[in-house]
């Protein structure tokens, strides 16, 4: 069956309405519907990654179709793995309970679960599409998605999600006339079939203005240094399961779009000798890494720190596309799903904290690791692994990269990666520190804290158990997965 | 590809709206002002898809017993498909746009970016 692709997609886009008409009557109803909507996608995203590796690429044809006339859905091994990736943490957000991942639980009639599996189906669907302008349509319905979603944070949150919009509609118009050009260049729309035809154009003017215009739309859209302005108030005002959602699964999308017109749409060669698109993308995302991590060490709010090492965590995936060799994109990649489990788990756990305290600023936090065992565990592990600190998932992407940067012969790159470390270590220590070492100030908020409920903790310890599995499973995924995407480069 | 760039005007004029959408986009301090860029900026990219489709002498795209089978008898359908998608598209970030606008004047008062900076510190503060 190699309809995978389009089984995977379609509970998420037959359940966002299911679930906003249902939510309209019961709330209860609602999140039922969306956790089934989740779970049904679910079980056809392992069985793509199973299917893929077991047969290779797997093509469906829309509506019976064949491509270059039709719309063709593409499962390969690298949208398997990304669509396994948003599947599992969307699920893991939808599980949440919406009085801790949201300030104030919704009313009655908004379609928070609706909004959220549509975003999810945007995304599921620019990672398994096979044209481009297909793409541009599944990235326009994230965004919208992820607009609307983010004003679930208050009034703030509004003003940042206007702002986010504007940048966002840039970085989609950059994308859509980028496909303009590349459309009235090779007179077509698939993936597959432009591949083909642009190779006789690589010296085109129209075909490098179109490449230019795709990868700068898609670094607004992946919040790379200097082009992630919109990201720390998006992602600091957004309630925390949203923001675990955004930062965790919604930016790295776009890296993906990178990745697939790097090594799909055009030769590799093109991105790195004849135009120097990975050479800038690296230099960016070193320095965004940097400053990134820096600005984290400067926040006072749990949230907004995250924001910040979220353009720092960026850019590590952004620097495993601009190493261009195999070693660094696994790096890159394998980042990708890291940072989706770290990253969407520290949110969670600010939600935690937020709806059992209230409290949102790191140096009130202290003595909650005594009040919260296992909550903090979870951060602790979470934290270990953004430090990059063996057995922890993050550790693994970090030796993949250095490995990549070593082989590229770019020391910088290499203290860039060890700095940030070190940087990235002093602004979780010392929220560990104020967790568990300094004693509690006094604060009634500290002392009445109890260990969340079941239905809190549960989802923030699947994804802490869940990056030290990663960690110890990585060279299954290495070798299985990301081997046959990276095989594509020039060693 | 470049001739066909100089030989059509209208290319020119895409290019200018362009300038004028991302200037109001980000230029502007008002942002309302910023909204009404964005939906240049996206016409102006509807216009170059429609003018990518157009043939001199081109009929409509429906085939006709006079003009035979022969494609380059009628103009190219398929951009003007893809624009559909996209005036939706850009419809339902307008509409969403304009109802976030109505929560933020709501709210502040103003829709000048810079003020609503400022209520926003004065905030924090108190």
């Amino acid at each position: 069956m190699s309809s995978l692709s389009i089984l995977t997609l379609a509970p998420l886009l037959l359940f966002a309405f299911i679930t906003t008409l249902v939510g309209i009557w019961r709330l209860k109803w609602a999140y039922a519907a969306a956790v089934i909507g989740m779970l049904l996608s679910l079980i056809a995203a392992g069985a793509g990654v199973f299917r893929v590796l077991a047969e290779g690429k797997l093509r469906h044809f829309l509506g019976g179709w064949p491509p270059p006339f039709g719309i063709e859905y593409v499962l390969d091994h690298l949208s398997a793995f990304m669509a396994l990736i948003i599947v599992f943490i969307g699920l893991i957000a939808v599980v949440y309970p919406p009085e801790a991942g949201l300030y104030q639980p919704p009313r009655k009639g908004i379609p928070m679960y609706g909004l959220l599996l549509l975003l999810f189906a945007g995304l599921v669907g620019v990672v398994v599409t096979g044209d481009l302008f297909n793409l541009f349509v599944f990235l326009e319905i994230y965004s919208l998605a992820s607009y609307a979603l983010i004003t679930l944070g208050g009034d703030r949150a509004v003003v940042a999600s206007f702002r986010y919009l504007i940048l966002g509609t840039i970085a989609g118009s950059f994308y859509l006339l980028g496909v303009g050009f590349i459309y009235f260049s090779t007179g077509t729309l698939n993936m597959a079939d432009a591949a083909q035809r642009l190779v006789p154009l690589y010296s085109s003017p129209v075909v490098m203005a179109a490449v230019a215009l795709i990868v700068i739309g898609m670094c607004i859209k992946m919040a790379l240094f200097p082009l992630h302005v919109w990201l720390p108030d998006a992602h600091s005002y957004a309630s925390p399961m949203v923001a675990a959602v955004l930062a965790g699964i919604q930016i790295e999308v776009a890296a993906y779009v990178v990745v697939r017109f790097m090594l799909t749409i055009f030769q590799p060669h093109y991105f790195i000798d004849v135009l120097p698109v990975t050479t800038v993308i690296g230099w960016m995302a070193a320095v965004g890494i940097i400053f990134g991590s820096v600005m984290a060490i400067a926040q006072r709010d749990f949230k907004r720190m995250l924001a910040y090492s979220t353009v720092a965590q960026v850019g590590y995936i952004g620097l495993g596309i601009g190493l261009a060799n195999p070693l660094g994109l696994i790096g890159g990649l394998l980042h990708i799903l890291n940072h989706a489990f770290m990253k969407s788990c520290l949110f969670l756990v600010a939600g935690g904290i937020r709806y059992k305290t209230g409290l949102h600023e790191i140096p009130k936090f202290a003595g909650l690791g005594r009040k919260m065992p296992l909550m903090m565990a979870a951060f602790t592990v979470a934290a270990l692994s953004m430090v990059g600190i063996p057995p922890t998932a993050g550790f693994f992407s970090k030796w993949y990269l250095v490995l990549g940067s070593i082989d590229a012969g770019n020391w910088v790159f290499l203290a860039v990666i060890l700095a940030s470390s070190l940087l990235t270590a002093v602004y979780f220590f010392r929220m560990v520190e104020k967790l568990y070492a300094v004693p509690s100030s006094g604060d009634a908020a500290v002392e009445q804290a109890t260990e969340p409920s079941a239905g809190i903790l549960v989802p923030i310890l699947v994804l802490a158990v869940g990056i030290i599995i990663l960690g110890l499973i990585n060279a299954l995924i290495v070798t299985q997965l990301l081997m046959p995407v990276a095989a594509l480069l020039p060693s | 590809m470049a001739e066909m760039f100089l030989a059509r005007y209208v290319y020119l004029m895409v290019i200018v709206l362009l300038a004028i959408g991302l200037w109001g986009m980000l230029g502007k301090r008002n942002l309302l002002k910023k909204l009404i860029g964005m939906n240049i900026f996206q016409t102006a990219i509807f216009l170059f898809f429609i003018e990518g489709a157009t043939k001199l002498g081109g009929s409509v795209p429906v085939i006709s017993p006079e003009l035979g089978m022969e494609a380059a008898r009628y103009v190219n359908p398929l951009p003007h498909v893809l624009i559909l998608t996209g005036i939706v598209v850009s419809i339902s970030l307008t509409g969403v746009a304009l109802a976030f606008l109505i929560v933020i004047y709501r709210k502040y008062k103003t829709l000048d970016d810079r003020a609503i900076m400022l209520k926003m510190k004065e905030e924090t503060s108190e």
